[in-house]
């Protein structure tokens, strides 16, 4: 990991390198305090790692997660996804990327409560502007995929929490993405569930996707080949752990 | 995004969320609805008052001879005092002036007052007794649905015969008829010759509680001192030669009554003209007031879609971080919302459309009023309508629009 080090505003990162922050600043301003949420964060992660974000609640996680899938944009600071520098892109921009780059799985799952299993993960493909047949079948390869291909016209309130954040990672991988972040996709459902989800994971790794995961729980993270620590808003180990 | 694409995914959320596209829609059909209701009502008060209610009283072509005008809305109390100073009509103007026309008219004297009418022991009170002349019937358009009305014969000679208005026959007589019997009036026997076709009732006045008898009959002295008219009328063929006959008649009464020419007349010659120039006064008021109205309903209509949109804008907010969190540009949400609103406005102003014209085809039966819809209305409560409909539901997506998504993901 010393290419970190090396990493100078003005750079270029290297090719295979998928994402890059360098000096990456999240503040909010709450009027009488400034919460300084990300302090500083230079990371890099190359295609097909497998990458767990642990530390205390409050230490930065999710704005760090947040940042990198072009959910908000950073204080200061450099990020580069893809070779791409999207640090300061535009709007709609970063709605492309977010598109085309990034596959987000969230906590709370976020699916539309009245749309069914199959238009949920057919979203992501509405925006990418392809056809509604294409996109039947690219979402329902997808549900397949995440072994959900007999739920498909299932409602969020018919499926199952495990069986929910199936459909959201079908969701996020239906654009066939570089990156899936996931922030806590654990932390809403039970040890045996979590199990099968982690499955998922590894499988969609295995397969060469790059995952870059939050998570409180040292079993969960167990998974990744490499643990960033982050301790208020700062990285405090970057380690790959011992297989 | 294509543009079906964003009416697809409006048409899934109206599917989804019925009871706030319902709301919605309600909205903008009530505003539509109302608009073209209400200007079909105006127009058709408009219509009753200049048509039917100024011929009611005037007749087509008709001048009055009077003291002082019939349809006198605010007047002071000076100007009506010096009207009731003024001579009144006497038998002999009406004459002289039949005499001297060089134009083709018919004529009627009229005078009138309210009485009591018996028949045995029935009686009918507060009844409108007018003694006039034959032609009277033909000027006021009286059609007679029972026998015959009285001849200038009878006229002439001052027979007791009375026509009565429908209200009167039904009330003296029920069922019978009523031809040939003798009904009092002030204590007089009057032979019924003739029951007058029902007339209904004119802004809630009735029309059918009347009799009319020969303007010489005994029932004169009831009506008025001897020798003295409320009303003379005339009737031309056609409007050119009803102002014609006036510029005679005044010219007759102003020598008549040695008025100098800079003194003014000491009569009116009376005719629907006053009316409906009030009436179209009224009618001004009335198309100045109703759009205020309407645009006051119409706003609330948006407030109240704007709200149930901001109600469930929470629920949209989300909504709208997840659609961005997965790539939708600010102009895509947009589209979708607009398309989404733009349907049900159309929807709702289509049915407001219906509603309207059914609401004028319902005046035009259950009222008198001639109800008629405006073009225009419609023109204008659509683009009202459907603008407050569209605005109400897109501006709150503007504002979640342009959130970042994590920001609308996180709203409560
Ligand atoms: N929208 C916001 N407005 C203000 N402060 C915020 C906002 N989001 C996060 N913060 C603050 O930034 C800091 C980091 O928050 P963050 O959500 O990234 O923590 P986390 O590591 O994900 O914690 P957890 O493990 O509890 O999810 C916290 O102090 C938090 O209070
Ligand atoms: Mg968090």
């Amino acid at each position: 990991m010393s290419n970190v080090q090396l990493f100078r505003t003005g750079d270029t990162p290297l090719p295979d390198v998928i994402i890059l922050t360098h000096k990456l600043t999240r503040e909010y301003d709450m009027g009488s305090e400034l919460v300084r949420a990300l302090r500083g964060v230079s990371v890099q992660i190359q295609r097909n790692e497998y990458v767990a974000v642990m530390g205390p609640s409050g230490s930065g996680k999710s704005t760090l997660m947040n940042l990198i899938g072009c959910l908000d944009t950073p204080t200061s600071g450099e990020y580069w996804l893809n070779g791409q520098k999207v640090s300061d892109l535009a709007d709609d921009e970063l709605a492309r990327i977010r598109n085309k780059e990034i596959g987000f799985v969230f906590q709370t799952f976020n699916l539309l409560p009245r749309a069914d299993a199959l238009h949920n993960v057919e979203l992501p493909l509405i925006y990418a502007g392809m056809s509604a047949r294409g996109r039947r079948e690219r979402a329902a390869h997808a549900l397949q995929r995440v072994g959900l291909g007999d739920r498909m016209d299932h409602k969020p309130n018919e499926l199952s929490g495990g069986q929910r954040q199936r459909v959201a990672i079908a969701r996020a991988l239906v654009n066939e993405p570089s990156i899936l972040l996931a922030d806590e996709p654990t932390g809403n459902l039970d040890s045996t569930t979590s199990t099968e989800i982690m499955g998922v994971f590894a499988e969609l790794h295995r397969q060469g996707q790059t995952v870059v995961m939050v998570t409180h729980e040292q079993d969960i993270a167990a998974n990744a080949a490499r643990v960033i620590t982050l301790r208020d808003g700062l990285v405090a180990t970057d380690q790959a752990r011992a297989a | 995004m294509p543009l079906f694409e964003a009416l697809r995914l409006a048409l899934h959320t109206l599917r989804t969320q019925k009871l706030k596209s319902g709301f919605s829609l309600l909205g903008v059909f009530v505003g539509v609805t109302s608009l073209i209701g209400s200007c079909s009502i105006a127009n058709g008060v408009n219509r009753y008052m200049t048509e039917k209610f100024a011929q009611t009283i005037f007749g087509v072509n008709t001048f009055q001879l009077r003291q002082r005008p019939v349809f006198t809305p605010n007047v002071p109390d000076s100007v009506w005092r010096s009207w009731r100073r003024r001579p009144r009509i006497r038998f002999s103007d009406a004459k002289a002036i039949t005499e001297a026309l060089t134009v083709p008219v018919i004529t009627a004297w009229q005078s009138s007052d309210n009485v009591s009418v018996t028949f045995g022991n029935k009686e009918a009170r507060d009844i409108e007794l007018t003694a006039a002349s034959e032609r009277y019937f033909e000027i006021r358009n009286l059609r007679i649905a029972t026998g015959r009305p009285f001849t200038s014969q009878e006229n002439r000679s001052g027979v007791p015969v009375a026509v009565l208005g429908d209200a009167v026959a039904k009330r003296l007589f029920v069922d019978r008829p009523p031809l040939a019997h003798s009904v009092r009036i002030g204590g007089i026997p009057y032979r019924v010759v003739g029951v007058v076709e029902h007339q209904g009732s004119l802004m809630g006045f009735p029309l059918d509680r009347f009799v009319v008898v020969p303007a010489l009959s005994p029932a004169q002295n009831l009506v008025n001192p001897p020798g003295i008219l409320d009303a003379f009328f005339v009737k031309a063929g056609s409007e050119v030669e009803m102002h014609d006959a006036m510029e005679q008649a005044e010219g007759i009464m102003r020598s008549r009554r040695h008025l100098r020419p800079q003194q003014d007349n000491n009569f009116v010659l009376d005719t629907s003209e006053g009316v409906q120039r009030f009436w179209a006064g009224i009618n001004r008021i009335l198309m100045t007031v109703m759009p205020g109205v309407v645009i006051v309903s119409l706003v609330i209509g948006g407030i109240v879609i704007m709200n149930i949109m901001l109600m469930a804008v929470a629920e949209r907010t989300r909504e709208i971080g997840l659609r961005k969190s997965l790539g939708a540009r600010r102009r895509d949400i947009l589209r979708q919302f607009l398309a989404e609103s733009t349907t049900i406005a159309t929807v709702g102003a289509t049915f407001g459309i219906i509603a309207g014209i059914g609401l004028t085809i319902l005046i035009n039966a259950v009222s008198p009023l001639p109800a008629s819809v405006s073009p225009s209305s419609v023109v204008v409560a659509v683009i009202m309508g459907t603008g407050v409909g569209v605005l109400a539901g897109v501006y709150p997506a503007t504002r979640a629009a342009r959130l970042d998504p994590i920001t609308a993901l996180r709203q409560e």
